[in-house]
């Protein structure tokens, strides 16, 4: 076999429900490889899950590696660790992209670091391409571009692991787009070997909750979203009645989190949810890059800020310049005057 | 087996540019961040796992010691983590470290753990706002060979060599139970941090680094010279330890930017395109145009 460049995929499966974002990363994944022509593989961890695997081949995977064990039927850090740190060295990944998800957070740099390989958090892009380093005059071709943007204004920066494989990515939900099944599509099943070490064990789960989402902010088609310039619970009144009036949901940027208004879930940026909605309103956004990384795909977007020179002006279709207390009102007025 | 056990914890911080205070004033006229423009603070939730610390110390006894690493100007957080009820506070600061990856800062980190020898606890910030990445938590964890908690919330139990953690996500909740030592990765929701004692900020106002012993005679001119500023510190344990890579039992292909196997190829700066935006009146008039366009254009019906 000559060197082989495969994409890996970790699935992230609960009770037998893979999560979104494995799924998206698949398609993504597949794309890499036709690009690198190589293959995609998926790692599938669990306790009596093989019957997702069909569906992951379905997904977009030439192979899945099955690791099925009791020990694997709840996600723990050690024992999923030890079983695709091992994979890892036995199969020579070129590539291993993982949902940036609370499993996925907890276990990607456990794997990066017992594989001392490199790991880019939270990717918005992920591409191929040729390496330059000019210090040792050599050219690494076909690495994977790691795009997020980086902490210092509008700036997007592309890093790459020129020395180590597999080159980790994490990426949230949402940033990718998921592909459709495919009945027809053939895939190989290798179920891997799995074995632990006492240590592996040392820690016990005695109880899991999970909480459905209270928002979709993905699949609505109208958002209206709160920055820093809504300060007050008045003015975040406004921006739900507003979404209100046009059947949207409300979404945040971070400040408006920390600030206290809305809880984590409804932001959007790099670090919360990656929307594309018809019409987005930003009310009283700045626009940091890490907030339009999240939203600046929507079909329309409104800014209203007071700052005429506001980043979120230089993507927004519509510019307000204004104050949020008094210009969200005027929308509200206005729709349920044409709804009449 | 003594059910009065004491703890020894090691907490990690981070001291970071305040990225929430990201204004007009900060940017230049490139766009670029003027990164230095912006106020260094102690990581938010490094506060909170400090606080979780110190509160294990409180109940069941033992030392809190509090690691960073960073340049000279981190000994600010550590005088902070003094000021709060730290034990020990430590700088690790070199030229080597600068430009240090994920890998290479929990590498470096962990050599600093080690030294310090016996632990049962390290706790981190589930992550930093300077980067987001939350790597470093499980990459020491990793490289100490213990497991590691993240999001974790609260310590529902402590006994003996047993921990029981309830850790928070957004969406859930989980309960967990693991033998010592571990690490804990703490988020915002886990307590209050306390603010820094007025009693301890005397007591420790004059805690300071070699570095800064000069800049310390300048205020302090009742000391002769350097010298016997430096004895006085010495004697009232107010000199934070700084360590090098040489106090540390490192390899030093593992440090800094040549052992970050993650690379910075390029950083490209975003144009917008302005062109497309169209300005609307913020009038009753010019909402309602802009509303009527909306429906027009089947954005809004």
């Amino acid at each position: 076999m000559t060197a082989e460049r495969n994409v890996w995929i970790f699935i992230e499966q609960e009770e037998g429900h893979i999560a979104e974002v494995s799924l998206e990363l698949l398609a993504k994944g597949r794309e890499i490889a036709d690009q690198l022509k190589s293959e995609a593989w998926a790692v599938l961890c669990g306790s009596q899950i093989g019957s997702l695997a069909e569906q992951v081949i379905q997904y977009g995977a030439d192979r899945v590696l099955l690791a099925e064990h009791p020990e694997l039927e709840m996600y723990r850090t050690l024992p999923y660790c030890r079983v695709i740190a091992s994979m890892a060295r036995q199969y020579k990944p070129y590539i291993f992209l993982i949902g940036a998800t609370p499993v996925g957070r907890d276990l990607a740099p456990r794997v990066a670091s017992a594989l001392k390989v490199g790991l880019t958090a939270d990717c918005t892009d992920l591409q191929i391409g040729d390496y330059h380093a000019r210090k040792e005059n050599t050219v690494y071709p076909d690495l994977l571009y790691q795009i997020r943007p980086a902490f210092g204004g509008n700036v997007i920066a592309t890093i790459v692991n020129p020395k180590t494989r597999p080159q980790m990515a994490t990426v949230r939900e949402g940033v990718m787009r998921r592909g459709e099944p495919d009945p027809q599509r053939k895939g190989k099943i290798v179920n891997v070997k799995v074995a632990f070490e006492p240590g592996d064990l040392a820690l016990q789960v005695l109880s899991r909750e999970r909480r459905e989402p209270t928002v979709r902010l993905k699949d609505s088609p109208v958002i209206v979203a709160a920055g820093a310039g809504v300060d007050s619970p008045e003015e975040f009144e406004l921006v739900r009645q507003l979404a209100n009036v046009l059947g949207g949901e409300v979404g945040a940027s971070r400040a408006a989190v920390d600030a206290g208004y809305i809880s984590r879930e409804h932001q959007i940026g790099q670090t919360g949810s990656t929307v594309r909605p018809r019409l987005y309103i930003a009310a009283g956004i700045s626009g940091a890059i890490q907030h339009r990384a999240g939203m600046d795909q929507s079909s329309k977007i409104i800014a209203i800020n007071t700052d005429p020179n506001a980043p979120i002006f230089q993507i927004a279709h519509y510019k307000i310049v204004g104050d949020v207390a008094e210009v969200l009102p005027m929308l509200i007025k206005a729709l349920r005057e044409k709804a009449k | 087996m003594s059910l009065n056990r004491s703890y020894h914890s090691v907490v990690l911080v981070k001291q970071v540019p305040d990225t929430r205070k990201v204004s007009g004033e900060v940017m230049t006229d490139e766009g670029t961040m003027n990164r230095s423009a912006l106020p260094a603070i102690f990581n938010p939730e490094d506060l909170n796992a400090l606080e979780m610390a110190l509160r294990i110390k409180e109940k069941y006894g033992g030392e809190v010691t509090v690691l960073t690493m960073g340049p000279l100007q981190a000994a600010e957080v550590l005088r902070e983590a003094l000021f709060r009820g730290a034990d020990r506070v430590v700088l690790i600061s070199d030229r080597k470290f600068a430009g240090a990856d994920t890998q290479a800062t929990s590498y470096t980190l962990k050599c600093a753990v080690d030294k310090l020898g016996k632990y049962d606890l390290v706790f981190c910030g589930r992550q930093a706002i300077d980067g987001d990445t939350a790597q470093v938590g499980p990459q020491v964890a990793e490289k100490l060979g213990i497991p590691q908690i993240t999001y974790a919330e609260s310590i529902i139990d402590l006994h003996d060599d047993v921990i029981t953690v309830e850790r928070a996500f957004d969406l859930g909740n989980e309960l967990v139970r693991c033998h010592l030592p571990c690490l804990l990765t703490v988020v915002s929701s886990a307590n209050r941090p306390r603010p820094a004692s007025a009693k301890k900020r005397i007591a420790y106002k004059m805690a300071a680094i070699p570095s800064e012993v000069p800049k310390l005679l300048k205020k302090w001119t009742e000391f002769e010279d350097e010298h016997t500023l430096s004895d006085y510190l010495q004697a009232r344990k107010l000199n934070i330890e700084v360590w090098t890579a040489t106090d540390l039992d490192v390899d030093e292909a593992g440090l800094g930017l040549a052992g970050s196997p993650t690379q910075v190829y390029k950083v490209n700066y975003v144009v917008l395109e302005t062109s497309a935006s169209k300005e609307i009146q913020p009038t009753p008039e010019g909402i309602q145009a802009l509303i009527a366009e909306l429906i027009q254009e089947y954005i809004v019906g």
